[in-house]
């Protein structure tokens, strides 16, 4: 899509630009200074919140900031005549209560540690398969080989939808978040997500498993069983919300690794420093940017804000805020003060953050303790996606 | 040091389950607590100060 270069940062944003895709941070760092809430006028206009006081202020003033719409991108056209839409949109992430409450409380569950723990010796099983594919060769795409196979096959298995469908259902997801600009791509992500969960629930409904959509069919919810919409709303936003994310976060990783030997050398010889070392990179490499709409017209940090204004809650770079956190810019392997909104904060606070941060951990573990040593193939073009989800696409990596 | 959650801030972050499971729990909601009563061993107290640096509501207190 041919793009107007961006004026300035300040009043003419563009989180899809290919400059702030490439290299946020800088762009970051001079809003935090000279502008910390900009401005844009594209896509029917928005704010951009870049300081973590900013950012979590907002994330917790939901009486303020609603969630019925979390697109970072809107998208330039209404939608047509015929076009599939999810008509309660993704509860809980995209609604407010009373929706939000009982929606997440039925997700919850199957997120807690507990349930997570379960995973770990399958997604453990996954990482060393697929590396068992490529170490031979010496090389691989660690984003595309790697990390973008991990997170989607475990989603698979909750949902209880096959696996086999991993490409079709990453594609999908890709088109809805990366492709957000593309009206043909994310009409064409939305219908295939709608069309298959509708057939899923249909055959849940006769034959129920134990999985999350069997759950979501045959739960009532004040004595009448969920709303078809809801339950498909649910569905869609854990297929949406747990690929895409986490396999950024475990690509920005392991880039971090092929460029920084050090860092990688003293994580292998040091394991102990895995824990908090994982929530390092969350923080630094954080991938997800979430939006808000205004509910009433205020003020905020002297910015007039009107009702239906979109406002972005920039968590990545909160979470490079020198203001908040010393040496901001560095990865610190030991970090002790580490408050990270990776996840965001307050009511909304990332329904599956405990199965991204195992994925993202047992991803690390298993590929460090089998490619001790990498780095960046020569001349390697790394390609990174951004906008809601920032991660590298391609990222060739080279080992002994 | 004595170690106490703020139920009213706690958001289901976990992450002083992830940090230090042997002083926190957290339930199927996300609602943490902690795990022992009175005061924390002497060796877990880098580790309960390690957790409450890192939770995002500011819901973990210490006191020494």
């Amino acid at each position: 899509m041919e793009r107007a270069p961006v004026k300035d940062w300040e009043t003419d944003f563009d989180v899809m630009d290919p400059a702030y895709v490439l290299d946020p941070f800088t762009i970051w760092d001079q809003l935090r200074e000279v502008c910390p809430v900009a401005r844009t006028e594209r896509r029917h206009g928005a704010w951009l919140l870049t300081t973590y006081e900013d950012v979590t202020a907002a994330a917790h003033d939901v009486k303020t900031f609603s969630s019925l719409e979390v697109g970072v991108i809107a998208p330039e056209e209404e939608p047509e005549e015929g076009d599939l839409v999810l008509e309660y949109g993704l509860p809980p992430i995209s609604s407010d209560a009373p929706l939000h409450t009982w929606t997440r409380r039925l997700l919850l569950p199957w997120f807690s540690h507990r349930r997570v723990d379960e995973y770990e010796v399958v997604t453990r099983e996954l990482c060393q398969n697929l590396i068992g594919g490529f170490i031979e060769a010496g090389h691989a795409d660690s984003a595309a080989d790697y990390a973008q196979q991990i997170p989607v096959r475990i989603i698979a298995k909750i949902l209880g939808v096959p696996d086999s469908l991993s490409d079709t259902f990453t594609g999908w997801v890709r088109d809805v978040l990366e492709f957000a600009d593309d009206r043909d791509r994310v009409r064409r992500g939305v219908e295939g997500i709608i069309n298959y969960l509708v057939e899923e629930v249909a055959r849940r409904r006769e034959d129920p498993r134990d999985d999350l959509i069997s759950e979501l069919v045959h739960t009532e919810h004040e004595g009448a069983p969920i709303d078809e919409g809801i339950v498909i709303g649910i569905a869609a936003l854990v297929l949406i919300a747990g690929i895409d994310t986490t396999w950024s976060a475990i690509g920005s990783s392991l880039w971090h690794l092929a460029n920084n030997p050090d860092d990688t050398a003293r994580l292998v010889a040091e394991p102990e420093l895995m824990d908090t070392a994982i929530e390092e990179f969350l923080r630094a490499y954080s991938p997800v940017t979430m939006a808000r709409v205004v509910t009433h017209d205020t003020e905020f940090k002297g910015c007039p804000m009107h009702e239906g204004d979109k406002v972005l809650m920039n968590f990545p770079s909160a979470n490079r805020d020198p203001a908040f956190f010393e040496d901001a810019d560095k990865v610190i392997l030991d970090r002790i003060q580490n408050r990270h909104v990776a996840f965001g904060s307050g009511i909304h606070r990332c329904a599956g953050s405990n199965l991204a941060r195992m994925e993202l951990r047992v991803a690390i573990e298993e590929w460090l303790r089998q490619i001790p040593t990498f780095q960046m193939a020569d001349g390697a073009e790394v390609t990174w996606a951004g906008g809601q989800v920032r991660g590298p696409r391609v990222l060739p990596v080279v080992f002994p | 040091m004595r170690i106490t959650v703020d139920a009213s801030k706690c958001q289901g972050h976990a992450r002083c389950y992830a940090l230090a499971p042997e002083l926190f729990d957290v339930d199927d909601y996300g609602q943490s607590t902690v795990r022992i009563d009175g005061d924390v061993p002497v060796e877990l107290e880098d580790r309960a100060r390690l957790a409450s640096a890192n939770c995002p509501e500011f819901a973990i207190d210490i006191v020494e």
